[in-house]
């Protein structure tokens, strides 16, 4: 599975959500698909995406926010994961893409070509529901019962280690900030 | 514990008159009380961190989701969270207001505290961070108000010291 792919098949679905991402390949992939006023891109502060989807979720709690993190930005906060499962946001769907790689710096594997199981480790941190995915089918179904069951759910996509030849897009950082944050405000 | 709680009050009440509604925060000596009139208080939503660069996140989507927030953290807090402070509060414009103990200055007794005490305000400025010190509790009320409106005005973040003459009460 590739994680433009896995993109492809939930677009549909986070139409209308908050979303956030980290920087790096899922950004890029993400506007190329089709950037929307309500996708956030944090493109720096790895591990700090998961954090942002909190603070969003608890503070709106009628929106349904989803955040696109990968493994090497949750290896960079993996005590957030405790936090995430101690405010246990019923609106948060946190999907993580795991390619076992730093890609955007030269593809150097992370701890989790070696073994580290986040979707284990959300888990024994208390996150409610968790799950890994290897397959397109797996992942719409996983995503469609997360936002079905209305509860914290962390789910592991693996995906091939592949991504965009450049991560620079036309899309200005405080644009884009500026954009979400009154989608947001005109949500209320 | 001499920790003052009038002045964790004054403190508290400020923060609160600001429009503050989120405060994320993890746990220090001078700051028991603030935590505790987080938490007892229906109004505020506390989050408990596991490591403080973490806040810098949850203030950063709360803030764009509409719902002001604070940082309660010791300085080491403010050291381990830089990266976040640099790379998505002040890359993003997000007006971060951050209450700092400012541990490890004259009269501070714990040895593994005197480090980040003669730092803190360094970075502060290399960071080109706005501060000011909260020492008098008749002026903390300004002062916090102060620094919020400083934070919106400008979208950056801010920090408030708070000082051993206010937090702490010897018993001598």
């Amino acid at each position: 599975m590739t994680r433009a792919d896995a993109l492809r098949a939930i677009y549909p679905a986070i139409a209308d959500r908050p979303v956030v991402t980290i920087m790096g390949a899922v950004a890029a992939e993400l506007q190329a698909i089709g950037h929307r006023p309500n996708f956030f891109y944090l493109q720096h502060a790895m591990g700090l995406a998961s954090s942002m989807g909190l603070g969003i979720a608890l503070s709106r709690p009628e929106l349904r926010v989803v955040v696109f993190d990968g493994d090497g930005s949750v290896l960079m906060n993996l005590g957030g994961l405790t936090t995430l499962a101690r405010y246990r946001p019923r609106n948060l769907v946190h999907v993580v893409f795991d390619n076992e790689s730093l890609l955007s710096v030269g593809g150097f594997p992370t701890a989790t070509s070696t073994g580290s199981d986040l979707a284990g480790m959300a888990a024994a941190a208390g996150v409610p529901r968790t799950a890994t995915v290897r397959t397109i089918d797996e992942f719409a179904r996983e995503f469609a019962a997360a936002d079905a069951a209305r509860d914290l759910t962390t789910i592991v996509a693996k995906v091939d280690a592949v991504g965009p030849s450049g991560y620079v897009t036309g899309l200005a950082l405080l644009e884009n900030r500026f954009q979400f944050q009154r989608y947001l405000t005109d949500r209320r | 514990m001499p920790v003052s709680t009038s002045s964790s009050r004054v403190v508290y009440d400020a923060l609160k008159g600001t429009g503050v509604r989120l405060i994320s925060a993890l746990p220090e000596t001078w700051l028991v009380h603030l935590i505790r009139m987080a938490e007892d208080d229906p109004e505020m939503t506390l989050v408990r961190l596991a490591k403080e660069e973490e806040g810098v996140g949850i203030s950063t989507g709360a803030h764009l989701a509409g719902v002001k927030s604070a940082m309660l953290m010791q300085n080491h807090g403010f050291l381990a969270s830089i990266n976040g402070i640099v790379s998505c509060a002040q890359l993003y414009r997000i007006p971060l207001l951050m209450v700092i103990s400012h541990r490890g200055g004259f009269g501070e007794r714990d040895p593994w505290q005197t480090e980040g005490g003669g730092v803190t305000e360094e970075l502060l400025r290399a960071l080109r961070i706005p501060y000011e010190c909260l020492d008098d509790s008749s002026r903390v009320a300004g002062r916090v108000a102060h620094a919020q409106t400083l934070a919106y005005s400008s979208l950056k973040p801010v920090a408030l010291l708070l000082t051993r003459e206010l937090m702490w009460e010897d018993p001598s």
